[in-house]
């Protein structure tokens, strides 16, 4: 998939109480969600933010809570990729259990800036920044969880009868 | 011959059946529990109804506990709530509490003997980490991941290297299990040990109480950590054999094991500390900070809820008022936490000294309910985060601490030392 949606820049360690806020979580509906996606970090983010738009940030991206609710607020808004220095690991894990596509990448991330036009390339895992004009390599995802996205993610992993 | 191991790769490899595991290894696990809570569980029984399940793999595995936005705070939290209580019944679970009987899921899970040592166990909530106190090996993960494991009873793990925590020398007086973590926390970094594992040693953790040590497991996550751990000892055995729903296995650390580095803390000196905010590795002495006026105190959560923390803010309330600038909210994080409280006159204490007595609930913790702060509030709380807008408005402000300093701070009006509010039959260094 080619991305290349508008990009928001947030700094380091933006937890999952900015993502999605607990007064929030008497809710598991992903749309209900994404009406307050990062509103305390940013609180024009949600009525702001366009289907395919991209997420920047720094390190230790949805640091915190082991609310699902985070990276699933963040797909429903239609965010097509987040980009960060560094992503908590509950965060990683479960952004890839329920399939939005995150990428590693500390020089993409800590260049990029609000405005900067970005081609991102996932199954590449290139990032480009059409307007430094500099292209960046994310991370590789370990082999295990290429598999677990093959699959479609991990509850169709474990359908497929995988989990053995 | 396999080579050493720490005690969290031991259990690990039990439990995937493997005589070695090191780290970067990945492996696919069977679970000693899984748990989740009302915030978390609804989306798990979503994924485990979507995907075929009929029954759980194991009724006596999966924990149900709805503990978060309890009792009830609303329509939208009250239907969350309802989920966990149908499918508990449907599904029999054996462990799923209610009404007068929850608590706060990470105190009552050791408390109740349902978590053991050596057990591997995953939680939708980040602060399931906490088991390590007993010697288990204990992570936060997701609703799916607590949905595929409903199923399968089994999950995949990335095994983590260690870093070992030693903490030398002798508490000083006021110093508490709390200030070690935050004063660790302050030195790792909030991202200090992401993937990592804790591995809580030394002197001082060998003279903790097992509050003491649940309290410290508890906020490993705050530092990134998979999960904290403390090598079981006597003290554990105490603890656990009275109460075990299962048979423990206690596991230590191989002579020889390898740890990424180690970390050593002198505690000789420490004084009391607080995070301030808006991250709980922001850690400062109270003694800098005795100009921070306060609205709210709240002394409770799966850090800070047990009968010790209690015990230790009685004794600063005791004869004294909390002052009137300071909503004092106590929350006794189990139902035998708040009965033994009661027995021990500590609720009289508490309710003379105008406190407000909560029944159990992670509630303000999270900015749930039962002490929410208003914009430009502040609080001093014995809880375990501290971010913009956790407990209310984001123009409100949290200091974690201890809840000795808590205890001070309510009846101070201002962020202030234990020793500050003593009265003159308190000896200096006697800590009782």
């Amino acid at each position: 998939m080619i991305i290349t949606g508008a990009i928001y820049k947030f700094g380091d360690d933006v937890n999952t109480d900015e993502i999605i806020p607990a007064r929030y979580l008497n809710t598991s509906d992903p749309k209900e969600l994404a009406a307050h996606v990062m509103e305390d970090a940013d609180p024009q983010f949600p009525a702001r933010v366009k289907g395919g738009d991209i997420i920047f940030a720094g390190k230790n991206f949805g640091c915190g809570s082991s609310r699902e609710h985070a990276p699933l607020a963040i797909k429903a808004a239609g965010v097509a990729c987040v980009v960060a220095e560094s992503f908590a690991r509950i965060f990683y894990r479960n952004a890839l259990n329920i399939g939005l596509t995150i990428m590693e990448s500390p020089e993409a991330a800590a260049e990029a800036q609000t405005g900067h036009a970005f081609k991102v390339d996932t199954a590449a895992g290139q990032i480009t920044n059409e307007t430094l004009n500099r292209t960046y390599s994310a991370k590789p995802i370990p082999p295990f969880m290429q598999e677990l996205i093959a699959a479609g993610g991990l509850m169709e992993y474990v359908r497929k009868g995988l989990m053995k | 011959m396999p080579g050493p191991m720490t005690l969290g790769e031991k259990i690990l490899a039990r439990a995937a059946g493997l005589k070695y595991v090191s780290p970067g290894d990945v492996i696919l696990a069977k679970l000693d529990l899984c748990l989740g809570n009302d915030i978390t569980a609804p989306l798990a029984i979503q994924a485990f109804c979507q995907n075929g399940g009929k029954e759980v793999f194991d009724r006596k595995r999966v924990v149900l506990v709805p503990d978060h936005f309890t009792p009830n705070k609303d329509i939208k939290s009250a239907e969350q709530a309802k989920i966990l209580r149908d499918f508990a019944r449907e599904q029999k679970l054996l462990y799923y509490w209610d009404q007068g009987e929850v608590g706060v899921e990470h105190a009552l899970l050791p408390e109740q003997g349902v978590v053991v040592p050596g057990d591997l166990v995953i939680g939708a909530d980040s602060h399931t980490c906490t088991y390590g106190a007993l010697g288990a090996f204990a992570t936060g993960v997701g609703s799916t991941d607590l949905g595929a494991a409903m199923l399968t009873g089994k999950a995949w793990f990335k095994v983590p290297a260690t870093i070992k925590l030693v903490f030398n020398g002798k508490l000083p007086a006021d110093v508490t299990a709390k200030d070690l973590i935050l004063t660790a926390i302050g030195r790792l970094g909030v991202e200090g040990a992401n993937y990592k594992a804790l591995e809580i040693t030394g002197p001082v953790i060998d003279r903790l109480s097992m509050e003491g040590r649940l309290t410290m497991c508890n906020m490993a996550i705050e530092a990134g950590a998979k999960t904290g751990i403390v090598p079981p000892d006597k003290t554990t055995r105490a603890y656990v054999e009275k109460r075990a729903q299962r048979k423990p296995r206690y596991y230590i650390s191989d002579p020889g094991a390898e740890y990424e580095r180690v970390e050593e803390f002198d505690v000789r000196g420490m004084e009391p500390v607080v995070a301030k905010p808006h991250l709980p590795s922001n850690v400062a002495p109270v003694s800098e900070l005795r100009d921070v006026l306060l609205d709210q105190a709240i002394i409770g959560s799966c850090t800070n809820g047990r009968i010790e923390d209690l015990r230790e803010a009685a004794r600063l309330f005791k004869g004294k008022k909390v002052s009137p600038r300071v909503r004092t909210i106590i929350i006794p994080a189990t139902p035998t936490v708040w009965r033994q409280a009661m027995k021990e006159g500590l609720m009289d204490i508490f309710m003379a000294a105008g406190c407000i007595v909560s029944p159990p609930t992670c509630g303000p913790c999270l900015g749930g309910h039962m002490g929410i702060l208003a914009k430009g509030e502040k609080a001093v709380a014995t809880t375990n985060r501290n971010f913009v807008g956790r407990m209310g408005h984001t123009e409100s402000e949290v200091y974690l601490a201890s809840a000795a300093v808590a205890a001070a701070s309510a009846i101070k009006g201002r962020l202030a030392l234990p020793r500050e509010v003593r009265g003159a039959n308190w000896k200096q260094g006697v800590k009782k």
